[in-house]
């Protein structure tokens, strides 16, 4: 997902009987659905969890604008043009709401751009890959947000009231995002010989990434059992994967085009499909760094981010000249 | 590396509807009529009709919170930022 | 081509060809406010270039739409200003540029919107609106740009002594130019000499000016490569539908 492999306390789960009052009463009002709110006591760990989280599901965002961005100046036709360029600045978006949450927890956003420049934080798995034809316009909006919506529509529930608030105002938005990757496939499936080709390539690339996006199977995890106690994970890994998978199955055979798993079946007995793990070794490579397009994505960030700081210090430069001579005719 | 980050600000705005202004959210920007610049692109984009108003974050007293989650529409103008602008066939299930 | 096709391709190609210069900075701005900000005003332009170039196809009134202008037109047959397809070079660049372009479109759309052709008039209408904040957003950053640092202070003069024989040109008239263009003039240098003071910037004493864009007979070398760029898929695949 936009967040993956967040570690929390790694110290297991503790009973109710096991907390201290101040504790116990914090995790009674997780489990009574109450919001937590920047300034109510919370546990160190919660806090630390969170700021990794929401920071990493921020830095997905922006990285995010990349791959997309990297068609904006070569979408085909004015509206393409306008409707790309709407979604990647939608990200943008995405990413200062989500930092501004991050700061209610007692971080500033230059602190979390820089952990990310220097890369001790990560971003998503997905956005190290490469966007090698229009296609992949298509196929980023219909199963890169189709498989973060899945996660981020339960995340609306999160305990943390700026999270949650965040999460509402993105998930508002990102409806527009599947929907208009579908369409393109739609376009191209139904397009050109050409184009169908391009969207079946497509297809082919992003369907190991999407899957792995859930991240791998959590189901001994202390990291995720600690984070679904605290109501800042909502589900766990397999089961998103599923759903998704059983989503996404039907929209491929309708757009006429083949998922790259000979394995995928329906199960009846389970009433979900069952499909080909991705190949979690690429997953790690790509974790560590080593993703197709890793390299090229962390000098675009460092390098705007280089680029820009004489327009930041600029314009607070200026700011500071107009708040004091405003104080001196006072 | 910048030398100070530009500060926080709080946004509220109120609609074309009346109600009062209501807290939507916050940004950066290094003065006030920034704020409220940065907050027509970021928070309304550029709906016409809306107040803004910028406060900055370090000035906000608060009692603990309480409050609950909101929405604000963005502009009406960009059709394609509607999920209802994209035609799925219904054969295709939800989107 | 009749006058008025050309008049409507010049407006549209503006919007076109800076338009595509401003998205080009999604996702690497400077901080992510001015991210959101350049979108829109890309967004804006894209949106102009629409109905500008869909009136241009409904005055020529043959099977070319408003992409086909867009995407099927080669260098020699745009419009455009040569400011406009100027590269963004740095920030600096990018944001004197469009306080220029900005300072002149904001008066020729108050011209246009007088216009008795219902149409162009309509256009400008819905344009003004957005320009004049285009404008306002750009006035401000110049003026904060150029008072903020020594640094960028001295980008913010590089950029306007770079850009200026580019200004000129926005001022010259001729028979296919809906209104006369040079009446704009004194309104524009009024403003700038303003927001120049306010930014601390001096302006250029050269009344040189580089000409050829909006007439199409000679364009610089930055927008064929824009174009390369741009129309790359529909040229590639010119049976698609996209």
């Amino acid at each position: 997902m936009y967040a993956q492999m967040v570690k929390s306390t790694g110290q297991g789960v503790k009973s109710l009987d096991e907390m201290d009052p101040q504790e116990r009463a914090f995790q009674e009002r997780i489990n009574a659905g109450d919001k937590i709110e920047p300034k109510d006591w919370m546990p160190a760990g919660y806090r630390k969890t969170l700021i990794r989280q929401i920071g990493q599901h921020a830095h997905s965002e922006i990285v995010g604008q990349l791959p997309e961005g990297n068609w904006i100046t070569r979408a085909p036709t004015l509206e393409r043009k306008a409707i790309l360029l709407a979604k990647v600045q939608d990200e943008a978006g995405h990413g200062l709401y989500l930092y501004c949450a991050a700061e209610t927890l007692g971080v500033t956003r230059d602190e979390l751009t820089e952990m990310l420049l220097d890369g001790r934080m990560k971003y998503s798995s997905i956005f190290n890959y490469p966007t090698l034809t229009w296609a992949d316009m298509g196929a980023v909006g219909w199963l890169v947000d189709g498989a973060a919506i899945m996660n981020q529509v339960p995340l609306q529930r999160t305990s943390y009231g700026p999270y949650a608030r965040a999460m509402v105002r993105i998930c508002k938005e990102e409806s527009f995002h599947q929907r208009q990757g579908f369409d393109i496939m739609m376009k191209m499936a139904n397009g050109t010989t050409a184009q169908k080709r391009m969207a079946q390539d497509a297809l082919n690339r992003f369907w190991g990434p999407s899957l792995m996006m859930f991240g791998p199977s959590d189901g001994d995890s202390v990291h995720s059992a600690q984070s679904m106690a605290w109501k800042i994970k909502m589900n766990g890994n397999d089961e998103l994967r599923q759903l998704f998978v059983d989503q996404t199955a039907p929209q491929a055979e309708y757009l006429g085009l083949t998922i790259p798993d000979e394995t995928l079946n329906w199960n009846d007995e389970k009433g979900g499909y069952d499909f080909a793990q991705p190949d979690w070794d690429e997953f790690f490579d790509v974790l560590k760094g080593n993703g197709p397009e890793a390299a090229n994505r962390m000098e675009a960030r460092n390098k705007a981010w280089d680029d820009g700081a004489w327009v930041r210090d600029g314009m607070m430069a200026h700011a500071d000249k107009k708040r004091a001579a405003k104080l001196a005719a006072e | 590396m910048t030398k100070q980050e530009w500060p926080l600000w709080e946004i509220f705005i109120r609609g074309a509807h009346g109600l009062s202004h209501r807290h939507v959210g916050s940004l950066h920007a290094p003065d006030a009529e920034m704020a409220i610049k940065n907050a027509r692109d970021v928070y309304t984009r550029r709906k016409e009709g809306v107040s803004i108003w910028a406060v900055e974050s370090s000035a906000i007293v608060a009692s603990s919170p309480e409050d609950k989650g909101h929405l604000y529409d963005p502009a009406d103008d960009k059709v394609y930022r509607h999920p209802t602008f994209f035609d799925i066939p219904d054969d295709v299930g939800a989107m | 081509m009749s006058n008025l096709f050309e008049f409507a391709c010049r407006m549209g190609d503006n919007s076109l060809v800076l338009g595509h210069r401003v998205s080009e900075w999604c996702g690497v701005a400077p901080v992510l406010e001015e991210d959101i900000a350049l979108a829109n005003i890309a967004l804006d332009l894209i949106g102009q270039t629409q109905l500008w170039l869909g009136l241009a196809a409904e005055i020529e009134g043959s099977d070319r739409d408003a992409d086909a202008l867009a995407f099927r037109r080669d260098v020699w047959d745009f419009r455009n200003l040569l400011l406009v397809e100027q590269p963004n070079r740095d920030f600096g660049h990018t944001m004197m540029r469009q306080f220029l372009f900005d300072a002149w479109h904001f008066e020729m759309l108050g011209a246009l919107k007088g216009s008795d052709h219902t149409q162009i008039s309509a256009i400008a209408e819905k344009s003004l609106k957005e320009v004049t904040y285009h404008l306002e957003r750009s006035t401000d950053t110049v003026i904060a740009l150029g008072d903020g640092t020594e640094e960028s202070h001295n980008r913010m003069q590089n950029a306007l002594d770079r850009l200026w024989p580019y200004v000129g040109e926005m001022f010259l008239n001729d028979d296919c130019d809906h209104i006369d263009t040079s009446s704009l003039r004194p309104a524009f240098d009024a403003r700038l000499a303003d927001v120049l003071g306010q930014a601390t910037l001096v302006q250029p004493d050269s009344t040189f000016t580089h000409k050829g864009g909006k007439t199409g007979a000679r364009h610089t070398e930055a927008l064929g490569h824009m174009l390369a760029v741009m129309q790359s898929l529909p040229r590639a695949y010119p049976d698609a539908k996209w």
